[in-house]
């Protein structure tokens, strides 16, 4: 495995800021398109960043977001400050949610974000602590097309 | 299809994007609110018709790569989403048709859902 990072960058991302939540999920998605990712690994991380991201703005009041890229792999860290989960299982499961009716206004909050980052990754480890908050660590590998969100 | 021959052929309006839709490939069609559903069945060349008109619905279609989002029930976004759509290279397009409407017209002129697309 060549471990060599060609890329990191670290984002703040703001609890509670609709408006511009998912904007580093959309730098990160450009970034990985100008290191040449062919189009449904990079559409993959862009999705699991981006509902990781508005994951942090939904529930959790301040977070960050790195990214990590080696010629082997895409590595997307989420780190927040928040409320945690309680039972991790129920949250994986499709379907369940905590979110508020703003969230789900904004077309969110369906219960699918947690099932669908691990659907996009090749790799996904979930951890968090109960009023301190939550970590989703995403390995994307460069030379695994997947076969989840590209069926068609 | 081209999102071009269905503005030709559909009374819809853009407001964003005039210049990409001879390039934009439309294989199938999603009405959906919920841009949750929208990420979780993402495949290439979905056309999103919406109800949704705020600015996490240019950012699901640019990470998703959807080649374009109508507006259905004649919702006008604002000035941020339409800034943004035009900065992301999403196409928007507004229609004063509602949700089933626009997508029975879609399927006239032979679009499928993503579901059996």
């Amino acid at each position: 495995m060549n471990d060599e990072v060609v890329f990191s960058q670290e984002f703040e991302v703001e609890g509670g800021d609709y408006v511009t939540g998912g904007e580093s999920s959309c730098r990160i998605l450009e970034i990985l398109k100008e290191l040449a990712f062919p189009p449904a690994i990079v559409r993959r991380a862009g999705i699991a960043a981006y509902e990781a991201e508005m994951n942090i703005v939904m529930y959790a009041e301040q977070g960050q977001i790195n990214l990590t890229v080696t010629p082997d792999r895409i590595v997307i860290v989420a780190e927040d400050r928040g409320p945690g989960i309680e039972d991790i299982d129920l949250a994986m499961q499709e379907g369940y949610s905590t979110a508020t009716d703003e969230i789900r206004e904004m077309g969110f909050g369906a219960g699918m974000g947690l099932p669908n980052i691990k659907k996009n990754s090749d790799d996904m480890e979930l951890s968090s602590t109960v009023g301190e908050g939550t970590r989703v660590q995403i390995v994307i590998r460069a030379n695994h097309e997947g076969t989840s969100s590209e069926a068609a | 299809m081209r999102l071009e021959e269905i503005v030709e052929a559909i009374d819809v309006e853009v407001l964003v994007g005039e210049e990409w839709l001879p390039k934009r490939e439309i294989t199938t069609v999603s009405a959906c609110d919920l841009m949750s559903d929208v990420l979780a069945f993402a495949k290439p060349g979905i056309l999103l018709v919406t109800g949704l008109t705020n600015s996490q619905v240019v950012r699901t279609a640019a990470i998703a790569q959807l080649p374009g989002v109508i507006i259905v029930r004649g919702k006008r976004p604002g000035a941020d989403t339409i800034e943004l759509a035009r900065k992301m290279q999403v196409p928007l397009l507004s229609t004063s048709m509602h949700m089933f409407e626009l997508c029975s017209e879609l399927a006239k002129i032979g679009l499928v859902g993503t579901g059996s697309g």
